[in-house]
């Protein structure tokens, strides 16, 4: 049947309108309510229970900050490298790779006490990073391989040489055979802010954000990324060389995940462990995505992820798994990209 | 020569969920439809298995399930990449996170907990005194036995049949395949939903045969490995069920290893399928540098009617 009107795509719409993050959000959390009511709870009691737990106190809200640094940095990250269209979901593999490398420092160079010790584990944690970006990079430029595979692979390759140092070689031996590393000495751990479990590594986190919004909008550098996301075509015709700021991304996008995780070991845990990370490679591409890859926006969707991963600790108490967080964030991704695409539809008379 | 034959029937039970999830890739793709929700849709076939077996105890019954409910999600991957022309990267990678969340709460409650029987084989018994055949043939699971069917049926499907010829239309030149009077949204939405049913059914085949109890992230990037499967056999049913095998006997090896108690780590010998596919990638990436990778190609453009590229 035809009707008077219809729906059609407009391609000139390249902006999606304020909304849709926020309507992504309230329809993810509306879908996952059904889950939890299916599950024999009370959604509302569930959401109010998260709410608080994560921004209803002072320690919750401190804690909710303590989780959106390695969202920022890593989420950072990977918007760097969307920019140019870049798959990177390897953020999390770049993050372990930080961790594993800042903690090589404590346990390879246990004489080493003083602000040196800081410094090291910093400049090796990001080096790990971008070694481990780049190796993404290498198949991609001169092999054609799709980096979204590489980068997967090698999440599986990091997780697993984490587990075999905290079983193995860099077992605490006065650690009660737990898996972990020795905890850090205060020379190794990162400065706390205040009282807070809050760390310096916020501090990095906030200067890397505002160093990629200079970049980006003043350099040439910034520019040419721009081209190259905007038209790859025209870009190669004007004589950019995509290969070598394919490369240079995933070095700068793995370099910020090994920050990010240099930055969690040293200032968070103070040792190296299993499952340190809740998944926060994985929740940076839906950061990135809900905030455009915009810096303030990043920020702001960090602190709601943040908040979202201790409220679902939070509702651990209360019998629901934390997994709950998991499901929310799958469905905010999903809502994000239909939404997208649904603000681009036009009604129009025939 | 007892050796190899173990090692080719251990390959062959560790490849059968690889090969069913990258034949269900395959049917996607070759639609022009990336499907990159694959470790998603297995997780949620196992997890849907585990639920339905625990509380029926029927394998129809679990394998429906199983089939109706990764089907569901199919039909929302249609939803997103034909009908709203969404990024299929990150639609599949939705999926993904999406799948890889739900199936770690419903599957809460079933965690660690022994499946009540175990999937039916087809005993071959006149087949037994045959030397090799007889030890991989002679005693396999319906599931396995389906999978053999299907390679062939895909076979016979993609190459020998108009349909095949409809497929390849669509996923190659949609709009070719449109003047022509294809149905090519039809067409994407069937073969979309079609593949994820089969991804669905490797990850209930990952539980109820290869790993019998339900664990948070089971499937440990065995989707993935398919999705990279789907690149190696060409986007070919054929070639999927060697790769498949392959990549089945690496991840076997790794075990024998460790039970003939060598000094490696087992977190090193666990790394080996993850490390191959990326070699493996490389290798054929240089190799067909100047050759077509046989990718379809309108794979992950989203066909809009009237629209001139």
């Amino acid at each position: 049947m035809r009707s008077a009107f219809r729906f059609e795509l407009d391609a000139s719409a390249t902006r999606s309108p304020w909304w849709v993050p926020v309507a992504s959000v309230a329809l993810a959390l509306g879908v996952c309510a059904i889950f939890i009511a299916a599950n024999g709870m009370n959604p509302i009691t569930v959401y109010s229970k998260m709410l608080r737990g994560a921004f209803g106190s002072a320690y919750g809200l401190n804690e909710t900050l303590v989780k959106a640094v390695p969202l920022l940095l890593c989420g950072l990250g990977v918007s760097i490298a969307y920019r140019i269209a870049v798959w990177n979901i390897g953020a999390e593999g770049q993050f372990l790779a930080g961790t594993m490398a800042a903690t090589a420092v404590t346990i390879y160079l246990p004489e080493l006490q003083n602000g040196w010790a800081i410094a090291l584990m910093l400049v090796a944690g990001i080096a790990a990073g971008g070694v481990w970006g780049l190796l993404t990079a290498i198949p991609r430029t001169h092999f054609q391989v799709n980096e979204l595979i590489t980068s997967l692979m090698l999440n599986y390759v990091a997780l697993l040489a984490l587990d075999y140092f905290v079983f193995g070689p860099w077992r605490d031996p006065a650690g009660f055979n737990f898996p972990g590393s020795p905890v850090f000495t205060p020379a190794q751990s990162l400065p706390a802010i205040g009282d807070t479990r809050l760390h310096l590594g916020l501090a990095f986190a906030l200067s890397a954000v505002a160093l990629y919004y200079v970049l980006i909008k003043f350099t040439r550098w910034g520019y040419e990324l721009r081209l190259i996301g905007a038209n790859p075509t025209a870009a190669k015709h004007a004589g950019i060389n995509i290969n070598k700021h394919i490369w240079i991304v995933m070095i700068v996008s793995g370099g910020l995940a090994g920050l990010a995780g240099m930055a969690e070991v040293s200032g968070v845990t103070h040792k190296l462990m299993q499952g340190i990370s809740p998944g926060y490679g994985y929740t940076a591409i839906i950061v990135a995505w809900l905030a455009k890859l915009h810096p303030a926006g990043l920020i702001v969707a960090s602190v709601l992820f943040g908040g979202l991963i201790v409220g679902g600790y939070s509702v651990q108490t209360i019998g629901m798994p934390s997994s709950v967080t998991d499901m929310i964030q799958g469905g905010i991704l999903f809502f994000l990209i239909a939404g997208d695409m649904v603000a681009k539809f036009r009604l129009r008379r025939r | 020569m007892d050796l190899a034959i173990q090692l080719i029937a251990a390959a062959m039970s560790a490849g059968t969920p690889l090969l069913l999830a990258a034949l269900g890739g395959i049917l996607s793709e070759r639609s022009g439809i990336i499907q990159l929700g694959a470790e998603g849709l297995m997780l949620m076939g196992a997890v849907v298995a585990c639920l339905t077996f625990i509380g029926s105890e029927s394998i129809p019954l679990t394998l429906l399930a199983v089939v109706a409910v990764t089907a569901a999600l199919g039909l929302l991957h249609a939803f997103m990449c034909v009908t709203l022309r969404a990024n299929q990267i990150m639609a599949g990678l939705a999926l993904t996170l999406f799948g890889g969340g739900l199936s770690a709460y419903l599957g809460r409650s079933v965690s660690g907990l022994p499946l009540p029987g175990t999937m039916p084989r087809i005993h071959l018994d006149w087949l037994e005194p045959v030397p090799a055949i007889g030890r991989l043939f002679a005693h396999l699971d319906i599931l396995t036995w389906f999978s053999f069917a299907l390679v062939a049926a895909l076979h016979l499907l993609i190459h020998k049949t108009s349909w095949g010829l409809h497929l390849k239309a669509v996923g190659d030149n949609p709009a070719t395949a449109d003047v022509m009077g294809i149905r090519v949204q039809a067409l994407r939405y069937a073969y979309v939903v079609a593949g994820a049913a089969l991804i669905g059914l490797a990850g209930g085949y990952m539980l109820l045969v290869y790993t019998p109890s339900w664990t948070e992230g089971m499937t440990a990037g065995k989707g993935w490995i398919a999705v990279a499967l789907i690149i190696f056999a060409r986007w070919n049913p054929l070639r999927a069920l060697f790769c498949s095998y392959f990549f089945g006997a690496l991840d076997m090896i790794g075990f024998r290893i460790q039970l003939i108690g060598s000094d490696i780590p087992p977190y090193f010998l666990k790394m080996i399928p993850y490390v191959v596919t990326v070699f493996v990638l490389m290798y054929l990436g240089w190799r067909n540098r100047n050759k077509p990778s046989g990718t379809p190609e309108a794979l992950g453009i989203p066909y809009i009617r009237e629209q001139r590229f």
